[in-house]
């Protein structure tokens, strides 16, 4: 074990930043510096089962201004398979309801000698704030319709696992994208590293803008299957929309859920990805969430792996 | 009482005038041009300064009553002074609206007390500023009120905006809107566009403020009443106002200090202090407000001074309310980002800032003219200076500006003969 925490003593060269804010501004260096020591990371645990106390006496807070299960638990086991200890706070019960500012609050559990805050929040830009009012690292786990970088990343590391390098492979986000954090992040890192990368859903949450970015953007799924590697089905959002995009679920499934029928359109190896929760019936059908193409449940440990790196980069830099 | 502001280079759109001389005030009032000194007088030496009527902000929160944690009507004239302002008007979005004449003269009476600039009151359009009903215009009238508004809440109800416009032509008021369909903004916290879409805040398409401007025009061009369009900053709505112009429309139009300088990227660093109403936009529409000022599309140049507590401002963006405070840096903007890359000239700029507004509340304001009240701002041209809130005297600090260097500043306002600032 003391050789596996050798391994880990000094962050690469390629990073230098104190805090993962976005994946926007991230340089491909940057990116495959922080794939690459997810693998290490993933290999060095034992495929995430296994303690490596590289951040032992170190503290990670997890502030969760809104609603999360997944990414909450999985940071907090992230930097528990590392050796820290764990702060968490979330927003029911806490001072907020009484009217404490965010910053406030995020003081207030800074001051209590922690290395890095973990924040997710409804409203785009928290973590950015917050990293120019605090002297800790902060690691944005979500940030309203924004970024949602180590979503992102997990998801990138899933594709690059089966698949090698991402480097003129077809990439298909498919659904929501207006209020889609993991669609912002997969977009940024994606097209940094080299895949095509198509955005599809129905008009009302899919920018033609899209394109000034060099990304396709398409309204017709049935279309694009035969061309696409991956397809990353995102929930529908419906507590982030304050009208209703499309006449009704019934009629978005029949336009754009993930069946058996559909599948058979779509390449032979094609990586059918969901970043969860996932509606089953609305994205994406039980037989193929549960089929031999589906790798959701890699997403879910690459989710360790890809966060016990970030919280080791930063807080090491 | 006779004061004496020699060698300055007095701009007077009003009348005309554009030249280097002495101007006598004397007993509150523009007395002659050309003047001596006697001997008796009070001299201020304007060499090298510009010497302009006094600057009018038609386009003022001051929000007392109700909102003093904000701006108080004392802080808020002094910042309007400080600023070169030596006549505001007040829009009503306080708590309570300014919906009745009890209101107004609450609000009039506070700023004699203060004895800072001059304020005018612009009331409710609406009883509660709800959209729904008339509020009692003519008793708003009565009690002092020059124009009618609900602030930064669009007159949405087109049977409203078509009687109010209708019933105003009785007192020969202007009914002042805020051009924006809800419906396509609500929730919106930037500009609709490329930054927006990144960023993944709810955006507020420009067609919004557009399709207001378009159908506020039409009612104005049937009715013959007397509009006038608030916080203009959209190249659409600029486009329409132009061709309503051309078709004899009787229609004023004014742009705010953020929208003819500062661009929606500015949001990229979530700093709440960027997020007004109307939002920030991209390059393109900038430089149609400003082609808008410069070919008289646009009357008037306004703060929308929109002052809030920092508590409301250190939020979330979603939370945080929009405003930005600009009494006192409107001046400098004007000067910095409009006249010195030559967009506008010092007269073309001084109108927007003076003789404009008057007319377009029909102010006996805004002019040099020998008999007039002497309100004069004295602008230092050159001063270069930076913003910093601290030193302000609006009560809130709410500007994205400071540390920033402007050029240009008031160095002194006289109001009525007397020497405020």
């Amino acid at each position: 074990m003391s050789l596996d925490v050798a391994e880990f003593e000094t962050v690469p060269a390629a990073w230098t930043r104190r805090h993962l804010l976005d994946l926007e501004g991230l340089s491909a260096e940057e990116l495959t510096c922080l794939l690459d020591t997810a693998a290490q990371f993933k290999h060095a645990t034992d495929n995430c089962k296994r303690r490596l106390p590289v951040l032992a006496g170190r503290t990670v807070a997890n502030l969760f201004f809104e609603n999360s299960t997944r990414t909450r638990n999985s940071f907090s086991l992230a930097a528990k398979r590392l050796g820290a200890d764990t702060i968490e706070f979330t927003s029911s019960g806490s001072s907020v309801s009484k009217g404490e500012t965010f910053i406030d609050t995020a003081k207030n559990i800074e001051a209590m000698n922690v290395d890095a805050l973990v924040v997710r929040h409804s409203a785009p830009g928290t973590p950015h704030l917050l990293s120019n009012n605090v002297a800790c690292s902060v690691v944005n786990a979500g940030d309203g319709p924004h970024e949602h970088p180590t979503q992102g990343l997990l998801d990138i590391l899933t594709i690059r696992e089966h698949r090698g390098t991402l480097a003129g492979l077809t990439v298909a986000l498919v659904g929501d994208i207006a209020h889609s954090r993991t669609a912002r992040s997969n977009i940024w890192g994606l097209k940094t590293l080299g895949a095509h990368v198509i955005v599809c859903g129905p008009a009302t949450l899919v920018s033609r803008r899209w394109e000034e970015f060099g990304v396709e953007v398409a309204y017709k799924l049935d279309d694009i299957l035969p061309r696409c590697d991956v397809l990353n089905l995102l929930r529908i959002q419906f507590e982030r929309q304050y009208t209703r995009p499309f006449p009704s679920v019934r009629e978005y499934a029949l336009l754009y859920a993930m069946d058996r029928q559909r599948l058979r359109r779509a390449k032979d190896n094609v990586l059918i990805m969901a970043p969860g929760p996932i509606n089953r019936g609305v994205e994406i059908t039980p037989e193929v969430a549960d089929g031999p193409h589906s790798v959701i449940l890699d997403q879910v440990t690459n989710g360790l792996a890809v966060r016990m790196a970030v919280l080791w980069l930063v807080m090491n830099v | 009482m006779r004061l004496l502001i020699t060698h300055g280079r007095v701009i007077c759109p009003a009348t005309n005038v554009d030249r280097v001389t002495n101007l006598l005030v004397e007993n509150g009032k523009i007395a002659a041009y050309d003047a001596e000194s006697r001997g008796d007088e009070q001299i201020i030496d304007a060499s090298g300064l510009i010497v302009s009527p006094g600057l009018i902000d038609m386009h003022v929160q001051l929000r007392e009553p109700g909102c003093e944690e904000d701006e108080t009507i004392e802080c808020g004239t002094a910042a309007a002074l400080a600023g070169g302002f030596t006549s505001i008007a007040c829009i009503p979005n306080t708590d309570p609206p300014l919906d009745s004449q009890a209101g107004v003269e609450f609000v009039l009476h506070k700023a004699l007390r203060a004895n800072n600039c001059r304020v005018f009151v612009l009331a409710c359009v609406s009883k509660n500023r709800e959209g729904k009903e008339l509020a009692e215009i003519g008793s708003l009238v009565e009690g002092g009120a020059v124009g009618f508004t609900d602030a930064d809440r669009p007159i949405h109800n087109s049977e409203l905006l078509r009687r109010a416009l209708e019933y105003c032509l009785m007192f020969d008021k202007p009914i002042l809107n805020h051009p924006e369909v809800l419906d396509l903004s609500q929730g919106g916290i930037m500009h609709e566009g490329r930054t927006s879409l990144v960023l993944g805040l709810a955006g507020m398409p420009a067609e919004a403020e557009d399709v207001m401007t378009g159908r506020a025009l039409r009612l104005a061009e049937e009715t013959g009443g007397r509009l006038h369009l608030m916080n203009i900053s959209s190249g659409g709505s600029v486009e329409l106002i132009r061709r309503a112009k051309a078709r004899g429309v009787k229609v004023t139009a004014e742009v705010c200090a953020p929208h003819f300088c500062l661009t929606d990227d500015k949001l990229r660093t979530f700093d709440s202090n960027y997020k007004v109403n109307p939002p920030l936009r991209p390059a393109e529409h900038v430089a149609a407000c400003i082609e808008g000022l410069a070919d008289g599309t646009i009357d008037v140049i306004a703060s929308g001074h929109a002052p809030r507590a920092s508590e409301k401002k250190m939020r979330e963006l979603d939370q945080a309310p929009f405003g930005m405070i600009n009494l006192e840096t409107t001046l400098a903007l004007v000067i910095t980002k409009l006249i010195h890359p030559g967009h506008l000239d010092w007269p073309t700029a001084l109108a927007k800032l003076t003789i404009n507004p008057a007319r377009a509340l029909g102010l006996n304001k805004g002019t040099l003219a020998v008999g007039a009240d002497a309100d004069i701002t004295i602008i230092d041209p050159q001063r270069r200076w930076v913003v910093d809130p601290s030193r302000f005297k609006s009560k809130s600090s709410n500007t994205p500006l400071a540390g920033v260097e402007l050029q240009g500043q008031a160095a002194h306002v006289i109001v009525g003969g007397a020497l405020k600032f």
